[in-house]
Formats: C-alpha cells, sequence, structure tokens
C-alpha cells in the first residue's frame, strides 16, 4: 500500500491498470446492457419501467461508493500527508458528482410513471440531493483554494465531516417509512430480487465500478502530471529571472 | 487572575461589541427577510401562520451566515490566530470559546427578536415561545457547524459564498428538527418534547466534535 504513495509508481499503474480496467468496464456494460435490454423480464408491476432500475442502483452505489474513496484518500491526506492522496481526494468528487446526479435523474424518470411526479421530498431522496450538494461544495472548495497542499487539507476535513450523510442514506429507507421502497439486494436474508433481475443488476454495478476506477484512475493520472507541469512551469520562470551569471553557473 | 479562556471570551465579546453590526445588523437583516416574504407569497395570514415558524428558521440561519466567515478571519490576518495557537491552552477549546462568544454576539439577540418578529407572521403566543425555545436549543450548532466551514475558508479573502455553500448542507438535520419543534409547539400530532431533545442533540454533538475538526483545520491552514 505504501507504494501508493510514490507518483511514478502509480503512474506505472496507471498505465498497466487504466487499459484492463476500461476493458472490463466496456465488456461488462456491454454484456449488463445486452442483459437488461434482451434478456430480463420486465416487471409484472412496474413493466419497461424497471429497466431504468439497472443504471439507478448501480449509478447510487457509486455516488456513495465514490464518497467513500474520496473519505479514504482524505485521511491519507490527514494522517500521511501524501500527495497521491490529495489527488485521489480531488480527482473522486467529480466522479462521485456524476454518478449521484444519474441517480437522482434516473430516478426522477421513473418516479414520474410510477410515483406520478418527478421529484417528492423523500428521506433517500433528500439525502442523496445533499450528497450532491457536498460533492459540488467540495469542488467549489477545491476551485476557489489556489494552493493545492491546502485545499486537500480542507477538504479532507470537509470531506470527513460531510461523512455523517453516508450512513443516513444508506438506513434512511429504514428509520423513516417513506416513498422509497427498503433495501433489496443487501439484506441479512439474500437479496428478495429474482436472479433473472439480480445477474443483470450486479454485472452493471461491477462494470460501473469499473468505469469508475478507470476514470479515476485517469484523473489521478492527470492530476499528478498537472502538478509536475506546474511545477516545471514555475522552475523554468525562475531560471529566466536569473542574472546571466548566475544562470551561467546554475548550468556548471 | 482570570483563566485564559475567561479572558478569550471577555475579548471576543468586547470586539463583537465595539466593531459593532454584528448582533444588530443580524436582527435587522431578519427583519428585512420576514417583511419581504409576504410580498412574495402574499399576505394571507393563514399561510403566513402555518409556514411562519419555517420563514424565521430559514432566515435565522442566513442571518446567522452572514458574521460567520469573520469568525477566524480577523484573528488570522493579524495574526492573532498564531498566538492563540502557540499559548498552553488548546486550539481546541480556543474554538469552543470562540463559538460560544460569537454565538452570544449574533444569534442571542437573534433568538429574542425573532419569536417578536411572529407577530408579523401571525404566530400566537405558544407558537412564538416555541420558536424562541427552538431557536435557543438549535442555533449553537448552527455556530458550531459554521466554524468548521469558516475554519476551512480563513485564508480565502471572499470565502463567504463558498463557505455558505460548505455549511448549508450540514446544516439541513438541524434545521428539519428545529422547525418540527417550533410547528409542534402550536399543536399538532408531535409532542414538542421529541424533535427539541434530537435539536439538543444535535447542538451537544456537534458542541463535541466540531472544535477539533475547525482546529485541525486552523492548524493546518495556518502551516
Amino acid at each position: 500500500m505504501l507504494r501508493f504513495a510514490n507518483p511514478s509508481f502509480v503512474l506505472r499503474f496507471a498505465a498497466r491498470a487504466i487499459p484492463i480496467f476500461g476493458a472490463l468496464a466496456a465488456l461488462l456494460l456491454a454484456v449488463g446492457l445486452y442483459l437488461v435490454f434482451f434478456v430480463a423480464p420486465a416487471d409484472y408491476q412496474q413493466g419497461e419501467t424497471v429497466r431504468i432500475m439497472y443504471i439507478h442502483v448501480p449509478a447510487a452505489w457509486l455516488g456513495m461508493f465514490a464518497y467513500m474513496v474520496m473519505a479514504s484518500a482524505a485521511l491519507g491526506t490527514l494522517v500521511w500527508r501524501h500527495p497521491v492522496a490529495d489527488a485521489a481526494q480531488k480527482s473522486a468528487a467529480p466522479l462521485g458528482a456524476m454518478f449521484t446526479f444519474v441517480c437522482l435523474v434516473t430516478g426522477s424518470l421513473w418516479g414520474k410513471p410510477m410515483w406520478g411526479t418527478y421529484w417528492v421530498w423523500d428521506a433517500r431522496l433528500t439525502s442523496m440531493l445533499v450528497l450532491l450538494l457536498i460533492y459540488l461544495a467540495l469542488i467549489a472548495l477545491w476551485n476557489t483554494i489556489e494552493e493545492p497542499q491546502r485545499a486537500a487539507k480542507a477538504a479532507a476535513v470537509m470531506t470527513l465531516v460531510g461523512l455523517v450523510n453516508i450512513p443516513i442514506i444508506k438506513f434512511s429507507v429504514d428509520w423513516w417509512n417513506t416513498l422509497h421502497q427498503p433495501a433489496s439486494v443487501f439484506k441479512t436474508s439474500g437479496p428478495a430480487i429474482y436472479g433473472s433481475m439480480l445477474w443483470p443488476l450486479l454485472i452493471m454495478a461491477v462494470g460501473a465500478t469499473f468505469l469508475f476506477l478507470a476514470l479515476h484512475l485517469m484523473s489521478i493520472r492527470n492530476e499528478i502530471l498537472r502538478r509536475r507541469l506546474d511545477r516545471l512551469t514555475r522552475l523554468a520562470a525562475s531560471a529566466n529571472d536569473m542574472p546571466r551569471t548566475a544562470r551561467f553557473e546554475a548550468a556548471q | 487572575m482570570k483563566s485564559p479562556l475567561a479572558a478569550l471570551f471577555v475579548r471576543e465579546f468586547a470586539i463583537a461589541r465595539r466593531i459593532g453590526g454584528g448582533g444588530s445588523m443580524g436582527v435587522v437583516f431578519l427583519l428585512v427577510l420576514v417583511t419581504i416574504v409576504p410580498f412574495a407569497i402574499g399576505p394571507d395570514l393563514n399561510l403566513l401562520r402555518r409556514i411562519g415558524p419555517a420563514i424565521l428558521w430559514i432566515a435565522a440561519l442566513l442571518a446567522m451566515l452572514l458574521g460567520l466567515d469573520r469568525l477566524f478571519q480577523a484573528d488570522f490576518e493579524d495574526g492573532s490566530l498564531d498566538q492563540l495557537q502557540l499559548g498552553a491552552t488548546p486550539l481546541e477549546f480556543v474554538v469552543f470559546v470562540k463559538c460560544l462568544a460569537h454565538w452570544a454576539t449574533t444569534a442571542l439577540p437573534l433568538v429574542v427578536a425573532a419569536p417578536l418578529f411572529g407577530v408579523l407572521m401571525a404566530q400566537e403566543a405558544a407558537s412564538m415561545l416555541g420558536i424562541g425555545v427552538s431557536l435557543l436549543v438549535g442555533t449553537p450548532a448552527l455556530t458550531f457547524i459554521g466554524a468548521v466551514g469558516a475554519a476551512a475558508t480563513v485564508s480565502l479573502r471572499r470565502g463567504g459564498l463558498l463557505m455558505a455553500l460548505l455549511v448549508l448542507p450540514l446544516c439541513v438535520p438541524a434545521l428539519i428538527f428545529g422547525v418540527s419543534a417550533a410547528t409542534a409547539a402550536s399543536g399538532g400530532t408531535i409532542p414538542f418534547a421529541t424533535p427539541l431533545a434530537i435539536l439538543a442533540a444535535l447542538t451537544l454533538a456537534s458542541g463535541a466534535l466540531c472544535p477539533f475538526a475547525a482546529a485541525a483545520l486552523l492548524r493546518r491552514l495556518g502551516e
């Protein structure tokens, strides 16, 4: 694990892992989408709209998964002060925001024919919206504080403070008896979904996870390269500022 | 001989009073918000009576955000914060006392004024009392949560808007239980004490935890 503190190792790892993760994501999502549209049965109550669930549920899982990745990276920033942890934190926020947004939009599109409305102020919907707001606030924080180390520390503490929202989202459907249905896949009594629907869902979820991992690694790589470029630009600029003799001496 | 924390409280209080503006300006802001709402939704007294507690809570929340970005900023700029960090008193306690002083100078006037402005929202006596008590119990939580946002944006010159973005989503639970306590006071199905107890729990928990987060931010951002 400690090797991941080394940006060069991360770059090498990313170069090898990104094509594998990307290929896995493409394969699993292609198989998953085929199963969703041609094999999985329509629901006896929801009809064809049930197919939205295969996008909606993985997006919701990954919206929360990205936050957990971001929170672990935040811990890395605060405890070990890894620059790679900073980059992982920064990269996870827009991805998490995207998955959360997809979850909210697909849920809303499903809600119109099923619940008769695009939006209700239900506990899980609201806490998911708060998650999106936290992501957006963190992105704003990253964009506002110019110095990357400072931004990383501020974002890390805010991420850990915002972590209280995750259990609220997870258990909102159990704590409050609301419109959103309770958990049906991860239950102690086993999944309450029939196999022909469960398998496409799991394949879509694993595919979406690989998509997240590939995009996250690409974004981390970009962040590391961006920082290197920034440092080189600064060095070049300060070298140009030096008087000619000093530059000559530096060259020796 | 005063204890350092008592001295800090007196100092914060004196600064807030001498600079002026903080408390009284918040109350005026509250009055302005309460005044413009009926312009927007119409002078329907029944509607205002129903949403009055919520309007007053939101107005108090926004009024509290106004002065919050200065909580650590002035001390950060003139170096007092470095002095406070160098002292023997743990920074967590310093943050806690600064929050208390800030609450006493900005939130307490709002707690007193908001129920009175309930008159403009057609509130009855029981409901005004409920608004006052729920604000008294709930506003410290807003100050403590706000302190984390204020600490995160301490080094930014124009961090006010960003601070609001960071803090407002975290204030949602306090707002929910505050408004439900305030509305429960004027009758309804839930007893007044239930949401109030949760609100008190939120205040105590944020008072215990947020100073650590804020102090961690101040230490790391000051480096």
